[in-house]
């Protein structure tokens, strides 16, 4: 396979967005303008995490691809024959065995371990952007450090509803400093942003804006004393594994109003499922 | 332009870039981190760690500043070739290469606005050692705390209480580099 350059894209679009990579993590939170590419998929199946993924790829990596926690969903599956084909790196399912994960609103149960690269597909990078919607304002709102306007946001969500309504894409302060926009990642997976021994990358593609958390960098849920950060689950067990710690989806078994609810990451799930099984073998 | 300023680049620019640039990426994202890199061969007084990093990074949309250390004709050309940089003055640059001396003062590199910290310089600074430490480094990418050689007792302010502006180095030694983004903080042991 040499049709391609390695990993797509070519060597000029690589360092642009290597240099802006290396200032988004130097700048913990702070979004970095880049000049994002047409990739070939549309815009909102990852282009960014892909532009980010192409440049940080070397051919002794390990791939793992992950949409809401599953490595068999569409955009997973495209995305790891994408660069299969175009850098011909090895994949994985497991995610300790992956050196760089991509990912899309899910951050994977099992633990992240140094070396490790955990790559974010943003579909809008500015946790500000549906309160303000210029982007000279938002801008000169981080520039100041002017985040009053999100805390306005939750305390409207409590006088609404009760409790901090927001569920996913719940914002987050980055070592005091940079309101940011975890992806659409539920609020449960926020705990596990903070003091992660992996760097995180995040790559918005339409948007053009990368940003980083380096390892070990203290990331906050934003909240009120009186109303503080709290993750939430379906509160039941996975009906496959039986793990009451993973976050789970619901699925629709019949038109009947039957569900079940399943381990959102498969490689979790399954890996727990085999444990289980050997065993029930042994006995 | 002698020979050998045509010599010394990658042979596989592709899977050595990208190798090169995962060092840097580790460094600067695990500052006290000291990477080995491989693939250039810039002519003296460049190492190969600066040359990797220039290969990796510097292109026509790079402006470079060379500190006098650095400022010679095989290493100007040596640069155009491989990765045509334009140079020019330290408050344009947005890499500069040099030895620590040659670099100060620092203020007159641009350190980004309030609202694009990423328009700052980065500073490619040739040491002499990465060990043994000379400061105590925590932040961001730290583990509790890790230890660094910095080339000079005035490195530990250069970025002190401006973040989210700021410099960031690498710090190039032989076929090794580290990383000291902003974030970093740094005290002399």
């Amino acid at each position: 396979m040499n049709d391609y350059n390695f990993a797509y894209l070519d060597e000029q679009t690589k360092r642009m967005i290597r240099r802006a990579l290396l200032k988004a993590v130097a700048i913990p939170g702070y979004q970095v303008p880049f000049a994002s590419r047409e990739m070939p998929m549309p815009y909102g199946w990852g282009t960014g995490g892909v532009q980010v993924t192409a440049a940080c790829l070397t051919p002794e990596d390990v791939l793992k691809v992950i949409d809401q926690g599953a490595d068999d969903t569409t955009n997973a599956v495209s995305i790891r024959k994408f660069f299969q084909r175009t850098a011909g790196v090895a994949t994985t399912e497991h995610t300790g065995e992956a050196t760089l994960i991509q990912t899309r609103h899910r951050i994977p149960e099992t633990t992240l371990h140094e070396g490790q690269i955990l790559v974010y597909q943003v579909p809008i990078p500015e946790p500000l952007r549906f309160l303000e919607p210029r982007e000279t304002e938002t801008r000169k709102m981080h520039a100041l450090e002017d985040y009053g306007l999100m805390h306005v946001k939750l305390y409207e969500d409590i006088a609404r509803h009760g409790v901090i309504a927001t569920a996913y894409a719940y914002p987050v302060k980055v070592e005091g400093r940079y309101v940011m926009d975890p992806s659409p990642i539920p609020k449960f997976d926020n705990p596990k942003l903070s003091d992660s021994a992996a760097l995180q990358l995040f790559g918005a593609g339409r948007e053009q804006r990368i940003y980083a958390l380096p390892p070990y960098t203290t990331v906050v849920s934003l909240d009120f004393e009186d109303y503080p950060f709290e993750p939430t689950k379906a509160d039941h067990a996975c009906a496959l594994c039986g793990s009451a710690e993973s976050y789970l989806d619901e699925v629709i078994m019949d038109d009947a109003g039957g569900r079940m609810f399943v381990c959102s990451d498969t490689d979790y799930c399954a890996t727990r499922r085999a444990e289980q099984d050997k065993s029930s073998a042994k006995i | 332009m002698d020979a050998i300023s045509l010599q010394g680049g990658f042979a596989e620019a592709a899977p050595e870039a990208a190798r090169a640039f995962r060092a840097v990426l580790n460094a600067m994202a695990r500052p006290g981190t000291v990477e080995p890199v491989a693939g250039a061969r810039p002519p003296a007084p460049l190492s190969m760690a600066a040359g990797v990093v220039l290969l990796t990074l510097a292109d026509t949309t790079t402006p470079m500043h060379l500190a006098p250390s650095h400022d010679l004709p095989v290493v100007r050309d040596w640069i155009t070739f491989h990765t045509g940089a334009p140079f020019v003055a330290a408050g344009r640059a947005v890499f500069a290469l040099g030895d620590w001396a040659g670099l100060a003062p620092l203020d007159r590199f641009p350190i980004g606005t309030s609202e694009y910290p990423d328009r700052a310089a980065t500073l490619i600074v040739e040491v002499a050692a990465l060990a043994p430490a000379t400061h105590r480094l925590t932040g961001p990418g730290i583990l509790d705390a890790a230890q660094l050689r910095l080339p000079g007792g005035e490195a530990a302010r250069l970025n002190a209480g401006r973040f989210p502006l700021g410099l960031d180095l690498i710090l190039c030694c032989g076929d090794r580099l580290a990383g000291v983004p902003r974030t970093t903080k740094l005290e002399a042991l």
